[in-house]
């Protein structure tokens, strides 16, 4: 466990991609089979199931360190991050137990779920006493789920693919869907000779990378090179279609199963070895698509219900073929790929399963001049890809372009301010923004990012500064400063004090020349929204 | 309570309208008693400053010559209306003194910044009975605990070994006096040559005019031309990192030494490639103990997470208030105060 510890803290304490990559790859040379697929677990973004709810851990704290919990929270407070507030508050322990990683995480940290409070209050504390502040941090930080360390899976991929030879390619797709931190799945995974068959995995997603919108299209060079397609807000997928079952999984390599019964039953007319790329829209019978809104209406439902299933139809759009008669067919050009898509899918005539359009064009003004009609179709402005590129799962630019259309854009007063977490847990950096509505500020908006450090700093010391009341963590300032923001879509909303919700807001800028006085009204805003 | 308090607080901050003094002014006033020389207690422009002997050097290098200097071994008192006036050291810098009034039966203590760890380049803190404490709380939150010093010594040392041992320079940052000699005493000189900042050398030779030891120190600005920086230290005050000045050393591992290390958001914040727990102010645990032993009826609280500190006091059965309600723990979290000259 300490030198995972140690592996955390290296990475904590560096900014630099290659000190990141040259700590992992040491660790996982190191380190046994069983502990380096835990720690790949933990590094890609996976958490423990919560063992103890975050409540507890605060009372404990507090009572261990012999404080009242007030003071715990302050402290907990002016540190931002749980974990480690309670690896500083509680003092240092004594002993110490260095078992492995995944004896740690087997034998002490997930039996906890199965225990009643005083067990768990018992076990927590013991562990307090038996471990040094920097594995106390790390081993706090596995309980409250917040094992953050800024790397990408993608480096992970890298370090684990440099540790053992196996090119970073399969490690990827090894490293894909579902998967137990187990011995035999870090050996599986760093195996040469493996197999690469499990029914449901499916393969890295090839990203899109956005088009300069000043410079538009131009500079990709020759038109013909290129094909274009609408690009829809809806949630990217995959259909698998092995060995007679289905599997759908999102981007976000969700398995997600029952949410989506119309593509499921659509997918049985697809052949054994089959894997397509696509987006999952909501869609209307006459193929109007809806806006991502009334999707969302059933995103984050386990089972379905009739009304909603009329309501709210789903398409599976698909773009892509990756596998085709169970071979991986990534290595062919788009264009190729594209055309067994299209005999694979003309034999398959299913509403619920489509291939998308293809807009034709001779010169890019074409595309220019149909690209303007898309917020009218609930697009969000073109893809570009590629003829003779082949299925890329490394960041390689050049292959798919999102070219969207221009955000929706609006000057708003910034009223309420809320410390970050992490790296910013002592600034200010996430902030509410308000519109008029008669002589009033009606919240509509938070936006957390598009400053730089400097403006952030600048912010920061205006909310010290000119703060009119504290919320437990939020403050309310003097409104004064007004930023432009920028949003992807708006819809309306009985949630939202305004009656309107935005999708994506970020600050554009910070409008120096502007009072807030000449910041806009709800009204304005409202007159965005699309009939 | 106290019947008739020594001190009260003013605008222009703790008064003692006894001796008609101030201790630690915020403004210009015309009589000030000083508890050590950084510029958030030793104010500028005063007309007459009392303060402990050993602060002379420091003093006189920082504040007009004009003023009028006073200056009392630890220990011995000086009357003023009436007012029995001590300095006791404070462990927080070379001079640093916990100021003692007595008037009238009733004893004050004015603890200035204070830290109870050994420090080889000042006198340790010792503590002072008194009715009313008026205790510094910079690091009040029980998330402040110190380790012993020796082992944050040998750290430093380590790392400077390490980045010696890879050809880099090492640029270490502390405050320009009184944290920067404290590292300076703690360096091990076998290791590498030491080079300072220009500010850090300045308050190097007031040290040593002091008489306070310490290892030999080479003022960067005295070297000329190409220079091989490999495997040197460079002690420099916190606003050189980033600026042009650090381009000439090459590759360079830098630390910054400070208390606010403790906490991960303000370590990362500050951008060094390491962060060192070192403080010259009290942690938590310090606090209480100094609080314990000092025995007050009643304990006011400044300079730093004062409401908490005297939240939590009162709940122990203490008497105590918060005399400031800004809070200096969360707006000044880099005490540029303790920062005086810019970059040279
Ligand atoms: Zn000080
Ligand atoms: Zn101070």
């Amino acid at each position: 466990m300490i030198r995972f510890a140690e592996l955390y803290h290296a990475l904590d304490s560096t900014t630099k991609t290659n000190d990141k990559i040259a700590a992992m790859k040491d660790y996982f040379t190191d380190a046994s089979p069983a502990d380096a697929a835990w720690a790949v677990h933990f590094l890609s973004g996976k958490k423990l199931k919560q063992p103890v709810p975050r409540k507890l851990l605060r009372r404990w704290a507090a009572d261990e360190a012999g404080i009242p919990s007030w003071l715990f929270d302050e402290s907990y407070h002016a540190v931002g991050d749980l974990a480690e507030a309670m690896s500083l508050v509680v003092p240092q322990g004594e002993s110490t137990d260095d078992r492995s990683l995944t004896s740690w995480i087997e034998d002490r940290l997930m039996p906890l779920r199965e225990m009643n409070e005083d067990h768990q209050r018992q076990a927590v504390i013991d562990l307090w006493r038996q471990t040094p502040a920097l594995t106390r941090l790390v081993v706090m930080k596995l309980i409250t789920g917040g094992f953050r360390v800024g790397v990408s899976k993608r480096l992970v991929t890298r370090s684990v693919a440099l540790a053992s030879g196996i090119a970073p390619e399969v490690v990827a797709h090894r490293l894909m869907g579902n998967w137990e931190p187990t011995a035999e799945f870090f050996l599986r995974l760093t195996d040469p000779d493996a197999q690469d068959t499990i029914v449901s995995q499916p393969y890295p997603f090839c990203l899109a990378h956005p088009l300069d919108p000043d410079a538009g299209p131009k500079p990709l060079g020759d038109i013909d090179q290129y094909v274009a397609e609408w690009k829809w807000d809806g949630i990217r997928g995959q259909v698998i279609r092995r060995s007679g079952q289905t599997f759908i999984w999102s981007r976000g390599e969700d398995l997600m199963e029952n949410r989506w019964p119309e593509i499921e039953a659509a997918s049985e007319l697809l052949p054994d070895g089959t894997v397509l790329d696509g987006e999952i829209l909501a869609c209307l019978p006459d193929g109007e698509v809806l806006s991502f809104g009334e999707l969302q209406r059933r995103i984050g439902r386990k089972t379905v219900g009739k009304k909603l299933l009329t309501e709210v139809p789903v398409v599976f759009h698909a773009f892509d073929l990756l596998e085709h008669g169970g071979r991986d067919v990534r290595e062919l050009p788009f264009s190729q790929r594209r055309e067994q898509l299209q005999n694979l899918l003309c034999d398959i005539t299913h509403p619920n399963l489509r291939i998308t359009e293809l807009i034709p064009a001779t010169k890019w003004q074409d595309w220019q001049e149909i690209r303007q009609t898309s917020r009218e179709r609930n697009s969000e402005g073109l893809m570009l890809k590629r003829k003779d590129a082949v299925y890329d799962v490394g960041r390689v630019r050049g292959t798919w372009w999102k070219w969207k259309v221009a955000p929706y854009t609006i000057d708003a007063v910034l009223i309420y301010a809320q410390k970050g977490h992490g790296k910013r847990a002592s600034l200010f950096t996430d902030y509410t923004f308000a519109l008029w509505d008669g002589e009033a500020l009606v919240p509509f908006a938070k936006a957390y990012s598009g400053l730089d450090d400097a403006e952030i700093r600048k912010v920061d010391h205006y909310v010290r500064r000119n703060t009119k009341e504290k919320f437990g963590p939020v403050r309310s300032v003097t409104p004064t400063l007004v930023m432009e923001l920028a949003f992807e879509g708006l819809q309306k909303s009985k949630r939202h004090k305004s009656g309107i919700a935005t999708r994506f807001p970020r600050i554009l800028r910070w409008r120096h020349d502007k009072n807030p006085k000449d910041a806009n009204s709800l009204d304005e805003l409202l007159e965005l929204l699309p009939e | 309570m106290l019947s008739q308090p020594i001190l009260q607080t003013t605008d222009s901050g703790l008064y003692c309208a006894a001796g008609d003094f101030y201790v630690d002014p915020r403004r210009p006033v015309d009589r000030a008693v000083t508890s050590h020389a950084h510029t958030d207690h030793a104010r500028w422009g005063c007309r007459r400053y009392l303060a402990a002997a050993p602060s002379e050097h420091l003093l006189r290098m920082r504040m007009n010559e004009n003023a009028e200097f006073q200056f009392l071994p630890y220990g011995e008192t000086i009357t003023i209306g009436g007012v029995k006036i001590s300095f006791h050291p404070a462990g927080h810098m070379l001079g640093s003194a916990q100021i003692r009034l007595e008037h009238q039966g009733q004893v004050a203590v004015v603890t200035g910044d204070y830290k109870l760890e050994t420090d080889p380049t000042c006198q340790t803190w010792q503590p002072v009975k008194c009715h009313l404490l008026v205790t510094e709380s910079t690091f009040g939150l029980p998330v402040y605990r110190w380790s012993p010093p020796e082992t944050i010594a040998a750290d430093i040392n380590q790392w400077w070994k390490e980045s010696r041992d890879q050809d880099k320079c090492c640029v270490l940052y502390g405050y320009a006096v009184g944290k920067s000699q404290r590292l300076i005493a703690s360096l091990d000189p076998s290791i590498g040559p030491i080079y300072c900042h220009g500010a850090v050398q300045k308050g190097n030779d007031a040290y040593r005019r002091s008489g306070v030891q310490l290892p030999e120190t080479i003022y960067v600005g005295d070297i000329a031309g190409k220079h091989d920086w490999r495997g040197a230290m460079v002690v420099a005050v916190p606003s050189a990192h980033g600026s042009p000045w650090m381009k000439k050393f090459g590759r360079v591992s830098t630390a910054m030494a400070s208390g606010w290390m403790a906490v991960r958001g303000a370590r990362r914040r500050r951008s060094v490639d390491r962060g060192f727990i070192l403080s010259d102010h009290v942690d938590w645990p310090s606090l209480m103990t100094a609080v314990e032993a000092c025995a007050p009826q009643t304990t006011w609280v400044t300079h730093g997470y004062s409401a908490v500190v005297a939240r939590y006091l009162n709940e122990q059965g203490r008497d105590a208030i918060a005399i400031d309600n800004r809070s200096r723990g969360e707006d000044e979290e880099d005490t540029t105060a303790e920062i005086p000259e810019a970059t040279s």
